[in-house]
């Protein structure tokens, strides 16, 4: 199957960037060097193309319902201009994928109706999963007879991501909104050069900043305005992952690596008071308890942590496996999260990690690594 | 994008280049090699002593994405081992070919050297 190309793929490619694919479509991994972007957003600001994340539209009068039923957190506290992390579940609880859901201005609200009822929502699932997203919307709707219209906008928005401390100033100097005024997952329209642009204060590298959907059409006109680091998916991988924010696929895979929100410590996404898909399985996770959970750890000897290798106790005995891993450029020193019994998971605890055959040994980390937003 | 590739030395199809001098076969990998893995970060090498073999593994490299192992140029002993590389193994981005040289080789048979690489065929190769 040929890969999806974001609207910028001659651009980064007459920049000189690196690509790789993810989630089906052929995206920029590195244009400088993964150091040099890293740094970027963690002291100034960059921005990355992310194209490829998907984009759900949802609308109509039991939208809301929809989004409830399907959605692990209470999209019924999102106001216009609001968003919020949830999971996406199935009846068992099991992560199917993790998204951002925003509250759109109410597209149908006039004086008549007084605005009421009609709430629209955009979410964003993870790249290549938006067709199947948008088919379990479909079913579901269907089943429970809902009236809402689901579009799978995924071909019609870029989406942008400027991120790091300086990336306020500069969004702002773009808009012709107040778009600092924004607080983390608030959200509006704004203008850039007279393109209405879909604005949030959200991110994924553990910075300040914001992400910007683009018409797909403007989208190389907009990327030519952010003047400032272009940053590929090498150093988004290197950001998030010293964030402590999980990578889908990899953190959780529904078929390979099947995990609870709790288990992936994202149970905070998790609203028990809603009715979803997979409640009734996770109230038990959360009155029980769970068995393992995913850990952050640093490596002490020497070496790197990678996905798939074993963690093992201090007696050798594999407990364990190593979700993601790298050598942390804000740190210096090999970091990585991974799946380990409870009773391994308290920070300072001693295990190791097995490296092309070599035990090394490692040390469990509180996470998000480093301090974040 | 053009890549350095010296002319004094010989280079394997999987992008490790060899120098000799007095006997001594020094080695490193390409230019080309250290860009296509991106920042270098770990560099895992034979101790000196250990007898290698042509061809045979001789380490590991692995940049921020990606691992890749390392294959020895001429069968022999390594005599030197480049211990900047566990601290700073940026060395092999910045300087591939100079300061980011990972092992020195006493050859049992300098002959070998002519099984690889010009750098004209090299420069074909990576084309």
């Amino acid at each position: 199957m040929p890969l999806q190309t974001p609207p910028l793929r001659g651009a980064h490619d007459e920049r000189g960037a690196k690509f790789t694919e993810f989630g089906g479509w052929d995206m920029p991994v590195e244009f400088d060097s993964i150091r040099t972007e890293h740094a970027a957003v963690r002291e100034d600001v960059g921005v990355f193309d992310v194209s490829h994340m998907g984009q759900i539209h949802v609308t109509g009068p039991d939208a809301t319902e929809l989004m409830q039923r399907l959605t692990s957190n209470d999209v019924s506290r999102l106001a216009v201009g609001d968003s919020q992390y949830a999971a996406i579940t199935d009846e068992d609880g099991i992560i199917i994928d993790d998204t951002v859901v925003y509250r759109l201005p109410d597209e149908s609200a006039t004086a008549s109706n007084g605005g009421d009822g009609e709430a629209t929502y955009l979410f964003v699932p993870n790249a290549g999963t938006d067709e199947e997203t948008h088919e379990r919307w479909i079913s579901y709707r269907n089943e429970w007879d809902l009236e809402t219209t689901v579009d799978n906008r995924t071909d019609e928005y870029a989406m942008f991501a400027v991120q790091g401390p300086n990336a306020p100033a500069l969004v702002d100097d773009l808009t012709d909104e107040a778009v600092t005024e924004l607080d983390r997952f608030e959200a509006r329209y704004a203008t850039i050069d007279d393109v209405t642009c879909w604005i949030a204060r959200t991110g994924y590298t553990g910075e300040d900043g914001f992400e910007l959907l683009v018409p797909w059409s403007e989208a190389e006109h907009i990327w030519s305005l952010v003047e400032c680091q272009p940053c590929g998916l090498g150093a988004r991988d290197t950001l998030r992952i010293e964030a402590g924010l999980l990578l889908a696929g990899q953190d959780f895979d529904h078929e390979s690596d099947p995990r609870t929100p709790y288990e992936a410590g994202i149970g905070f996404t998790v609203d028990l008071e809603t009715e979803f898909v997979g409640r009734d399985a996770l109230e038990r996770v959360h009155d029980d308890g769970v068995e393992e959970q995913l850990v952050g750890f640093q490596l002490i000897d020497r070496g790197v942590p990678r996905h798939g290798y074993d963690i093992t106790n201090t007696d050798g005995r594999v407990v364990g496996t190593v979700t993601s891993g790298t050598m942390s450029p804000s740190l210096g020193h090999p970091i990585g999260l991974g799946y380990v019994p409870v009773e391994y998971a308290e920070p300072g605890t001693t295990l190791q990690v097995v490296v092309r055959g070599q035990s090394k040994k490692a040390r469990v980390e509180t996470t998000p690594f480093i301090d974040t937003v | 994008m053009s890549f350095d590739i010296p002319d004094d030395r010989r280079y394997l199809e999987s992008h490790e280049w060899a120098l000799e001098e007095n006997g001594v076969v020094r080695m490193g990998i390409s230019d080309f090699a250290q860009d296509e893995l991106g920042d270098v970060v770990f560099v895992e090498l034979p101790d000196e002593g250990d007898h290698l073999e042509q061809e045979g593994d001789l380490g590991v490299i692995e940049s921020i994405k990606a691992v890749s192992d390392l294959y020895a140029p001429v069968s022999g002993e390594v005599t030197a081992v480049n211990e900047d590389l566990f601290d700073a193994p940026e060395l092999v981005n910045d300087d591939p070919f100079g300061e980011g040289w990972m092992i020195e080789i006493e050859a049992d048979d300098l002959d070998e050297l002519e099984t690889l690489l010009t750098a004209e065929e090299y420069e074909d190769q990576i084309a």
